[in-house]
């Protein structure tokens, strides 16, 4: 299947499940089925799932694209540091979070979804993948080109002012070529 | 109205009735996208009306008072996915498509155009499915709530629970599905051994694995995972087709109805049955599955569509020729029996050696008048690397033609740019990769020249190409240098006038430049040409023009990014005048 990060996808999967695990505990909730506590339970892990999962990884290889601002939850997710970053945790999160959701119709899907992108996560953690933030790179400072090595210290040569400026009616005798036209003006 | 008045002024009146039409083209095109996919949002919001208001009548008054609304808001979706569910088939059928491009292109040339927006409309019609699903399942998880209810609620003098009750000895004639009062088991019996709650979960749960895999960041990055999850759509149809099959969506029968009027007996249901009333009690009976009526036709569609890409790809293709151009770009010549194209046309590819199941689409470089076709292939994937392996890219021996893989190859798709031809002045416009099918079109248009007994309409192109990095340019520029040659030797060398601007380079490459300034071939491509720096100015470009052609039609044509394309379009309105006329050609290449 080609060099697949598995985190790219177990993402995709964690957030659908988050709002679909959400979305059933709402209406669960809403419409007071039996049971509803589970429901209360879906609509607190969906969301929190979905915190989680909003930041996308840095990718090993090739260029990230980020979710539209995701740059505070990015910083929040890096927080935790290692429980965040390590997949083997996170798969089993949500592997965690997602039982409860079976003991209801209502958020059975959202339980079901979770379960497999907890497989998904585990499959990344196995191939050795974990979480990087995506963070903006500071500019590394203007360097001047290659080949100024070291730009001069002390001005060049030069003849004093009042012969340095070339006299229109003498320009053969001029020491260098003017690099524009000059007109007579004294 | 601007440019009709225009039209009506000139002299060629058969040319310029194809010039109305190709201006209204431009405006209809739009609108007849429009216009198609309100169409088919009509389509939905009357399906959806008509079933909501199809489960308020009197058979189902009964399951109404037990499920109340719920039951309409769980039908009314139902239908509008099997309406979704049909079309979603259609448009990958490319074959099919393709055959139908074929025989609708002589009666209209905008139908067929539309026949390209394919995959836009499966997204479209994939993400109606999505949203119907989401309401079907909420309103069905009020039903299930509310059947439950009426179970435990064990009450006799509660309409909902007597009702629930009936059917209990013969088991045929049940309202209820939820056929016991067990609360604990419910959630078991419901998903697992009821057959429409097993696959209304198993085809949510494919559906929703292919939403996530076909995320457009997957989709570009990993192509494979994309595909193979792709195909679970062969369970979401099964289990589509025996999700009704449970009938569970009861109501009253037609028997039942005659003598038993549930307006009247509602309210004296604690006396059904009994001998003296006029009230007996009421049958129901689960309404037949629909679904396999709307999607049997495109399912076997699919399934033709598929034997008949795999015939294709059992066709023998020969490669020819194998040139390994330094830009990573490789290009493949090669034969294929019976192929027809057009300009502008691409073809799938797939190279079972490398992979079974993946096909790729490359645009046709070759024109229709040689005796091969060729494509382009740049190297940028795993597929890509492994076929310039497989072709002794890495090698610096040559191969043996039976060395070569084995290809297959799929098409031509899309619609032909034969417009260009109609044109007496043609402006081709191509940013970066855009440039692919004008190579198509620029040989065509040669071999046309060539031969003798063909009357060219077209007397002068001017061709303009776009790039950011001067790598692209060496097999295209191989091309233009063939053309520049054989136009030397024909005496036509003002037939083709191209201009090549590079948008994007390097210091260190700009002193190159600045040095090689007086050569007299182009340090970049090798040409007569001089290669531009920066983006053209298309004001001075397309008034040169007009001055140098008054009083004739010039055909604008663009492959390239929409921020360009409205620029040019500007550019065409607004330096058409009288005489000169810029017409705008939107491909859709």
């Amino acid at each position: 299947m080609g060099k697949i990060e598995w985190a790219m996808w177990a993402n995709e999967q964690s957030l659908a499940a988050g709002l679909i695990y959400a979305t059933g505990g709402i209406v669960g909730v809403a419409g007071q089925f039996r049971g509803w506590q589970f429901a209360a339970f879906g609509i607190a892990a969906g969301v929190f799932v979905c915190l989680l999962e909003y930041p996308r990884s840095k990718r090993g290889k090739g260029t990230s694209v980020e979710r539209t601002g995701q740059y505070c939850f990015t910083v929040c997710v890096n927080a935790f540091g290692p429980l965040t970053r390590n997949y083997y945790v996170r798969a089993f999160l949500h592997a965690a979070l997602c039982v409860p959701g079976g003991f209801m119709l209502a958020t059975v899907l959202g339980c079901v979804c979770l379960g497999i992108a907890s497989l998904i996560y585990l499959s990344a953690a196995i191939h050795g993948e974990h979480w990087e933030p995506i963070l903006p790179r500071t500019e590394p400072p203007k360097r001047v080109g290659d080949s100024i090595k070291e730009p001069p210290q002390n001005p060049p040569p030069r003849p004093p002012p009042e012969l340095r400026r070339k006299k229109a009616d003498k320009l053969e005798t001029a020491a260098y070529d003017n690099p524009m036209s000059v007109t007579v003006n004294e | 109205m601007f440019y009709l008045l225009i039209i009506l002024k000139d002299r060629d009146t058969p040319y310029a009735l194809y010039y109305i039409y190709s201006i209204s083209l431009q405006i209809f095109s739009d609108a007849f996208c429009c216009v198609f996919q309100l169409v088919w949002l009509g389509i939905n919001a009357f399906l959806f009306v008509h079933f909501y208001m199809a489960f308020l009548v009197d058979r189902y008054y009964y399951t109404r008072v037990i499920l109340g609304h719920a039951l309409s808001w769980a039908r009314a979706p139902a239908a509008c996915l099997n309406f979704n569910c049909m079309l979603i088939l259609l448009p990958v059928c490319r074959n099919l498509l393709s055959f139908l491009r074929g025989s609708i292109q002589c009666c209209s040339r905008t139908a067929a155009r539309q026949l390209d927006r394919n995959l836009t409309f499966h997204k479209l019609v994939a993400y109606m499915i999505a949203l119907h699903t989401a309401i079907h399942i909420i309103a069905h998880l009020f039903n299930f709530e509310r059947f439950m209810d009426s179970q435990l609620m064990i009450n006799n003098s509660h309409l909902p629970y007597v009702l629930s009750q009936i059917g209990k000895n013969d088991n045929r004639s049940y309202l209820n599905p939820i056929r016991t009062n067990e609360t604990v088991r419910f959630l078991l019996i419901s998903v697992t051994h009821n057959l429409s709650g097993l696959t209304g979960v198993v085809i949510t749960l494919a559906l929703i694995l292919i939403i996530t895999s076909s995320m457009e960041v997957i989709r570009r990055s990993y192509f494979e995972v994309f595909w193979f999850t792709h195909h679970l759509f062969i369970v979401f149809f099964i289990g589509l087709v025996a999700h009704g099959i449970g009938r569970i969506v009861r109501g009253q029968t037609v028997e039942s109805i005659i003598v038993h009027d549930p307006k009247k007996c509602h309210s004296k249901f604690e006396t059904w049955g009994q001998s003296g009333t006029d009230c007996p009690k009421p049958d129901f009976a689960g309404n037949p599955p629909m679904t396999w009526k709307w999607v049997v036709g495109p399912m076997f569609l699919y399934v033709c569509e598929r034997l008949v890409r795999f015939y294709r790809s059992q066709q023998k293709v020969v490669i020819t020729k194998v040139v390994m151009h330094p830009s990573k770009t490789l290009e493949l010549q090669m034969k294929k029996k019976g192929f027809k194209m057009e300009v502008g046309q691409y073809v799938f590819m797939q190279c079972p050696s490398i992979s079974q199941l993946e096909w790729h689409p490359f645009t046709l470089t070759s024109a229709p008048e040689e005796d091969h076709l060729s494509v382009h292939i740049r190297i940028v994937g795993d597929w890509t690397q492994a076929l310039y392996t497989a072709c002794g890219g890495d090698k610096t021996v040559v191969l043996d033609a039976w060395t070569l893989p084995k290809l297959a190859v799929d098409g031509p798709f899309g619609t032909a740019s034969e417009d260009v031809f109609r044109y007496e002045v043609v402006m081709l416009v191509g940013a970066g990769i855009g440039v692919t099918p004008f190579a198509s079109v620029l040989k065509s248009v040669w071999y046309k020249h060539v031969q003798e007994n063909k009357n060219v309409f077209t007397k002068k192109i001017y061709f303009y190409w776009l790039c950011p990095e001067t790598q692209a340019f060496e097999w295209f520029a191989d091309l233009l240098q063939s053309l520049e040659r054989q136009m030397t030797e024909k005496d036509m060398r003002d037939f083709l006038s191209y201009n090549i601007y590079l948008t994007r380079w390097k210091d260190a490459e700009a002193a190159h430049f600045r040095v090689q300034y007086e050569a007299e071939n182009d340090p970049i491509t090798g040409l007569k040409q001089k290669t531009r720096y920066g983006k053209p100015n298309w004001d001075n470009e397309f008034s040169a023009i007009a001055t140098q052609h008054p009083g004739s039609k010039v055909g604008v044509f663009l492959c390239g990014p929409t921020a360009l394309a409205k620029a040019l379009g500007k550019q065409c309105i607004s330096h058409t005048e009288s005489g000169t006329e810029f017409i705008f050609n939107k491909e859709n290449f």
